[in-house]
């Protein structure tokens, strides 16, 4: 089972790694958007870990909800919402539970998944966080239908995201700003699937290695 | 960088004080989460209409809240959408018991921001209506890309909607009129400069000294095409062709033409450029009933204009000519 101390470290290991990344996700984000979301995401996961300890005790759905309230209000631009939908409706799936399993957290990544495509309206193939977060949870799901552990699951979800971000390099943009660019916008990796791999690679180094 | 500014991350906080003490008699401004708002808000009874989006385009949209235009303006940081609980906040805080009407320009980000927010001022029982403004004829309206930019229309937009708010209308009439005038409105803007975002530091783009970009976006968003440097008459051709063709504009047609600067362009420029656009319309058979010149929906200090057309009927014209009173546009009373 992962346990909601598992799940705290793997937010605080996705917090430093936006922190340290912070400059890497801009520069990405200027290549074909406005060169904002390394201190979008930055700012926004400065705020969670301002806002954690109230909630840490809480069960996961209230702690992912109230990640998904703090990005939301705390980020703007299309990563705020998009992120915010993903944790709330993760936590939606983690309602009053306060360990899990790999297949709850495939249930809350599938919800993410589906959260974040419903507000966005994005499909795979449009350069966007979709295309990490979509591969990730196919990844998982194989790997937990051939009866991986959780920590070979994990770690697929993370190559599945990995890949996923690296195929948007030739991808064009048709949606958010990355989209006005129209060819232009072929031959850059997508910051906002760039972020969301680095949140899988997160839960599979830190969740992988829980048990 | 050289900005008149005391610190970067301090430019939008310390903007909105100075609203707040230099407008006080007509708005109000609201900290955490940060909107500006009518100081008579809510007006029992009348529509409520919010905008927003991010700051750097001042006026737009702080500066147009006041009488018979906007209740509520919800800056975000330079450039970047505001969030939903500020947007929460300013419906709930305008909300004259007849329903609230959100005015959005279509970028990603304000979209989806708004959609939350408007999801969650229903959920507390407020009616509210949106209209996305995509006005700007420089990007391809295509299944391909997010759609064309809100620009120059959103102001006229805000006048007209305004005023039909003040009138009683309902906020299906509002809305519906609000559709109306995007249906009717078409923008393209240019750039001599580039502009530099405080938090950023640099040039959002390099534009060397010879040349132009034709068909910017108010963000810096790269246009149709980079060309040489031309004169005043042939850049006003070139934005207000592609603009009457988009319609298209035709022969007996009456509008409002505004001929707007991105912030870093003197009027006296912007009349030069109006000089023109009054030429080509008359040959086109266009009249222009009314017409706004000035600094409106700017991009910091970004050099350039754009204008905007929109086809007007009586109905458009009585509410355009309706009394209007906020910092930044103001006539009839
Ligand atoms: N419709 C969409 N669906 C899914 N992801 C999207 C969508 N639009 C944009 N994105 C993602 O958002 C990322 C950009 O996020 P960022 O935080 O930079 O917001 P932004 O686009 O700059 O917002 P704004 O336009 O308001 O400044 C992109 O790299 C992309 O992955
Ligand atoms: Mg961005």
């Amino acid at each position: 089972m992962v346990t909601r101390d598992d799940i705290l470290a793997w937010l605080k290991c996705y917090r430093q790694t936006l922190a340290e990344n912070k400059d890497y996700l801009t520069r990405l984000d200027s290549a074909i958007g406005d060169a904002d979301h390394g201190a979008n995401m930055d700012r926004g996961f400065a705020a969670v870990m301002d806002k954690l300890p109230s909630v840490a005790e809480k069960d996961l759905g209230s702690i992912f909800k109230t990640i998904g309230m703090t990005l939301v209000s705390t980020v703007g631009g299309a990563g705020g919402p998009l992120y915010g939908t993903w944790f709330m409706r993760a936590g939606m799936a983690l309602d009053g539970k306060t360990e899990v399993t790999s297949a709850d957290l495939l249930a809350a990544f599938q919800a993410g998944l589906a959260g974040v495509q419903q507000r966005g309206k994005a499909t795979t193939g449009e350069k966007t966080m979709v295309d990490a977060m979509s591969p990730a949870c196919a990844a998982m799901q194989a790997s937990l239908t051939e009866g991986g552990d959780t920590a070979t699951a994990l770690a697929a979800a993370a190559a599945g995201a990995e890949q996923g971000m690296r195929e948007t390099i030739p991808m064009l943009a048709t949606k958010g700003r990355a989209s006005y660019l129209g060819e232009r916008s072929i031959g850059h990796q997508d910051p906002g699937a760039t972020s969301s791999a680095m949140l899988f690679r997160c839960a599979a180094d830190v969740l992988g290695r829980a048990q | 960088m050289k900005k008149l500014i005391n610190n970067p991350a301090d430019v939008v906080k310390e903007e909105l004080q100075g609203v707040a003490l230099a407008h006080g008699d007509q708005v109000r401004v609201h900290f955490d989460p940060a909107y500006v708002v009518r100081v008579d808000a809510p007006v029992v009874g009348k529509v409520g209409i919010v905008s927003g989006g991010g700051s750097g385009h001042e006026p737009m949209h702080g500066g147009f809240v006041g009488y018979g235009m906007l209740d509520a303006a919800c800056p975000g940081a330079v450039f970047t959408s505001p969030t939903p609980d500020q947007m929460l906040e300013a419906t709930k805080a305008v909300d004259g018991g007849a329903g609230v009407l959100h005015i959005v320009k279509n970028y990603t980000g304000d979209i989806l921001n708004f959609e939350m927010a408007a999801e969650l001022a229903m959920a507390e029982g407020i009616e509210v209506e949106s209209v996305v403004i995509d006005d700007d004829v420089a990007v391809q309206n295509s299944l391909w890309t997010a759609g064309r930019r809100g620009v120059g229309a959103t102001v006229l937009a805000e006048k007209i909607c305004g005023a039909a708010a003040e009138a009683g209308k309902s906020l299906k009439e509002v809305a519906e009129l609000c559709r109306k005038v995007n249906g009717w409105g078409r923008s393209m803007g240019m750039a001599l400069t580039s502009c530099t975002v405080p938090h950023a530091g640099q040039p959002t783009f390099e534009l060397p000294e010879d040349e132009m970009e034709i068909g910017i976006g108010i963000h810096g968003e790269p246009g149709r095409t980079r060309m040489a440097l031309k004169s005043a008459d042939e850049i006003t051709e070139l934005l207000a062709l592609p603009v009457i063709q988009d319609l298209p504009f035709e022969k007996g047609d009456r509008v409002i033409a505004m001929v707007n600067g991105m912030g870093g362009t003197p009027l006296i420029e912007l009349y030069i450029v109006y000089r023109k656009l009054a030429e080509i319309c008359e040959a086109h058979g266009i009249t222009i009933a009314r017409s706004l010149v000035g600094n409106y929906i700017t991009s910091l200090e970004m050099a350039g204009c754009s204008i905007t057309l929109l086809k007007a009927d009586d109905e458009l014209l009585g509410y355009w000519d309706a009394p209007v009173k906020t910092p930044g546009l103001r006539w009839g009373m």
